[in-house]
């Protein structure tokens, strides 16, 4: 189970890291690459996308990964495909990241199952809120799969608390308003907030959207369980190759 | 949200969890404007001394002789201020914006009508204003962006996925996902998530109301057949909005045809076999897609109907049999133009001669007792490239070519 082995690593660590990749982008071999590179320095679980056409909640560095993956041949079977592979190697576990579309074209009691029998531990779909989520919920709660739910700075204190009785595994809780991989101030407005998200579940919280720095990270420490990382890897690897993936990711967690 | 926003089986809210509270007030302030008479009675108002409503309906004497069957008549929404229907969604929204208190509206365009509406309500109310518009889009529909810009709009050219409405689209949601605080999308269309297909339908409804009663006063009686083009589906929603009482009526929607049958080819999603049901954008309907839920580029000699998705509505009257969908191809639509423009001195637009294509075909064979009505939904003036390049006009080019020398030299 997804909430206990955070649990568990919280009592090793005292903030965990979760990262996130486009699967296929730039294409399939470097995707496997950079999860080695990612799971070697030290993360402790990960976000797998898979690419859509309309990535409505993705800013520019994760909505240009996604189309240039598609662009590239990925495909859903593909995708599905190098996760199996992924979790047979890797010993963290992992979720999907992908918008409903995705779920419903393959059928989404058929998608879920597929998560399932190819070792995905849950799954977050941002367009997907629980009032639309009937079929997608009981898929997952007979899989035994961890359904994520994402709080934001908007939500009020009775809509957490909802959302947190359809959740599990942990909450996404978005540092800001507005698209991933655009800077956020990690003040004590974000500190305030964050004490409202602890207050309104059991539930670990993750904290994502701007995380890009060790001084970040260290904010974030006491607030939330886990600091996840999105877009800033994808610009590290574009910027410096998939080798370099690593090292950023050392940085983080020294 | 009070509602779900199904239609059938099509439509809801499948919106970021940022986004939730934004559309509980936005449903609260539509449900409130719709139960309170002075809305509409102030709507009316305004349309009435800010655009042209009503407008009126045309006898077209000339093409009713040329086809020798069923007498057309013609809804002239190419009257409206900004030349198309688009501005009776927009100064509705435009009013719901105020009574909202927010300062900022964006917008998606295709074609940029739309966007001019938009761009025209924001300086009239006073609002900031940002289009959203796909770069293949700035690029043959450049007189619109023009006028956008002039009236104080900042026209961001959207360079992502296929560069046309459905990018536009996604990137206003990712604007109004970080100013929701401040700023109202105005949808342009019927589709996006509930409330957006319900309230659009509602406010462009007037153009139904105004048409049915005026062909009453005019005729005597009801059209046998009503036909608008449908791109999201706005401008059909709002003049079948009139009649879907009356089942004599039959209602006829016109996709684009583009090039013919094949995905890729057209952007008709329900009178060919090529859209699957399907959720994105924040709702569901039919759309141009492949088998992994993956859009497809679409193609429209009309950039307003070059959209992957529909109306969740008319998905639902299309299943419902209530309306019947066709779709007129790129060459019969410039030819339905040119002979429009010749016959009787009127102008449709490109999208808007898509009814007008299909409207020709049906009406040979209908007797000249029937009554067909068709709504010119906007006028032409934006597509004049466009339709200078379909009809390969030598002194068009002429004209050009020597502005741009006259450019060169300045």
């Amino acid at each position: 189970m997804l909430k206990s082995y955070i649990r568990a690593r919280r009592q090793q660590k005292d903030l965990l890291l979760m990262t996130h990749i486009v699967l296929g982008y730039p294409n399939f071999d470097d995707s496997l690459r950079v999860v080695e590179q990612m799971v070697e320095a030290g993360v402790d679980l990960m976000e797998l996308q898979i690419p859509f056409s309309e990535p409505m909640a993705d800013g520019p560095v994760i909505l240009h990964a996604n189309a240039e993956a598609i662009k590239a041949g990925a495909t859903v079977d593909k995708s599905l495909e190098i996760a199996e592979q992924i979790t047979r190697r890797f010993d963290i576990p992992f979720l999907f990241m992908t918008y409903f579309n995705i779920l419903y074209a393959r059928g989404v009691d058929k998608f879920v199952d597929e998560m399932k029998s190819i070792g995905i531990q849950g799954a977050i779909v941002p367009d997907l809120p629980p009032e639309e989520g009937e079929e997608y919920l009981a898929a997952m709660k007979r899989n035994a799969l961890s359904p994520i739910h994402i709080y934001t700075p908007n939500t009020p204190d009775a809509r957490m608390r909802q959302l947190s009785d359809q959740s599990d595994g942990f909450i996404y809780t978005v540092a800001r308003k507005g698209v991933t991989g655009k800077d956020t101030q990690f003040s004590d407005e974000l500190g305030d907030y964050l004490a409202r998200c602890r207050a309104s579940t059991d539930l670990p919280l993750a904290l994502g959207f701007g995380v890009k720095s060790k001084a970040d990270m260290d904010f974030i420490r006491g607030h939330a369980d886990i600091a996840v990382v999105g877009s800033e890897t994808i610009r590290v690897m574009e910027r410096e190759g998939v080798e370099a993936v690593k090292g950023f990711i050392q940085t983080l967690v020294a | 949200m009070k509602y779900s926003g199904y239609h059938g089986r099509f439509g809801g809210a499948f919106i970021p969890e940022i986004l939730v509270p934004t559309f509980d007030e936005l449903e609260a302030a539509y449900l409130e404007a719709k139960a309170d008479p002075a809305f509409w009675q102030e709507y009316e108002q305004l349309m009435s001394t800010y655009s042209c409503r009503a407008t009126p309906i045309t006898y077209a004497e000339n093409l009713t002789k040329y086809f020798g069957g069923a007498q057309i008549y013609i809804k002239r929404e190419d009257l409206n201020h900004t030349g198309a229907h688009k501005a009776n969604n927009v100064m509705g929204q435009g009013l719901l914006t105020k009574r909202m208190g927010k300062k900022r509206v964006i917008a998606e365009t295709g074609a940029g009508q739309h966007g001019v509406a938009t761009a025209t309500m924001a300086a009239k109310f006073g609002f900031d204003c940002t289009i959203y518009m796909g770069a293949v889009d700035v690029a043959r529909q450049r007189p619109n962006v023009f006028w956008m810009e002039q009236m104080g709009a900042t026209v961001v050219a959207v360079e992502d996925g296929s560069a046309t409405l459905k990018d536009a689209i996604n990137e206003a949601f990712r604007d109004w996902v970080t100013n929701m605080d401040d700023t109202h999308y105005v949808l342009g269309t019927a589709c996006g998530p509930y409330p957006f297909p319900d309230m659009v339908s509602w406010l462009q409804s007037i153009i139904g109301k105004e048409a049915r009663e005026q062909m009453l006063e005019r005729t005597g009686q009801l059209p046998s057949r009503c036909y608008a083009c449908v791109g999201g589906g706005s401008n059909a929603m709002g003049l079948f909005g009139g009649f879907f009482e009356d089942e004599s009526v039959q209602l006829v929607g016109v996709e684009a045809g583009g090039h013919g049958r094949g995905i890729g080819q057209h952007a008709v999603r329900l009178a060919y076999d090529d859209a699957t049901v399907g959720v994105a954008q924040g709702y569901k309907t039919y759309f141009l897609q492949n088998t992994d839920g993956q859009m497809q580029e679409t193609h429209s000699v009309s950039a307003g109907l070059d959209y992957v998705g529909v109306s969740p509505i008319l998905a639902a009257l299309h299943e419902s049999k209530r309306v019947r969908f066709e779709a007129a191809t790129d060459a019969e639509v410039v030819e339905a133009m040119q002979l429009t423009v010749r016959k009787e001195g009127l102008i449709p637009a490109l999208e808007t001669s898509h009814g007008f294509a299909q409207a020709f075909k049906e009406a040979p064979e209908m007797s000249k007792d029937e009554i067909i009505l068709i709504n010119q939904s906007g006028r032409a003036d934006k597509d004049i490239f466009t339709v200078a390049d379909a009809i390969d006009d030598p002194k068009w080019k002429e004209f050009i070519i020597r502005k741009a020398e006259e450019y060169k030299r300045a």
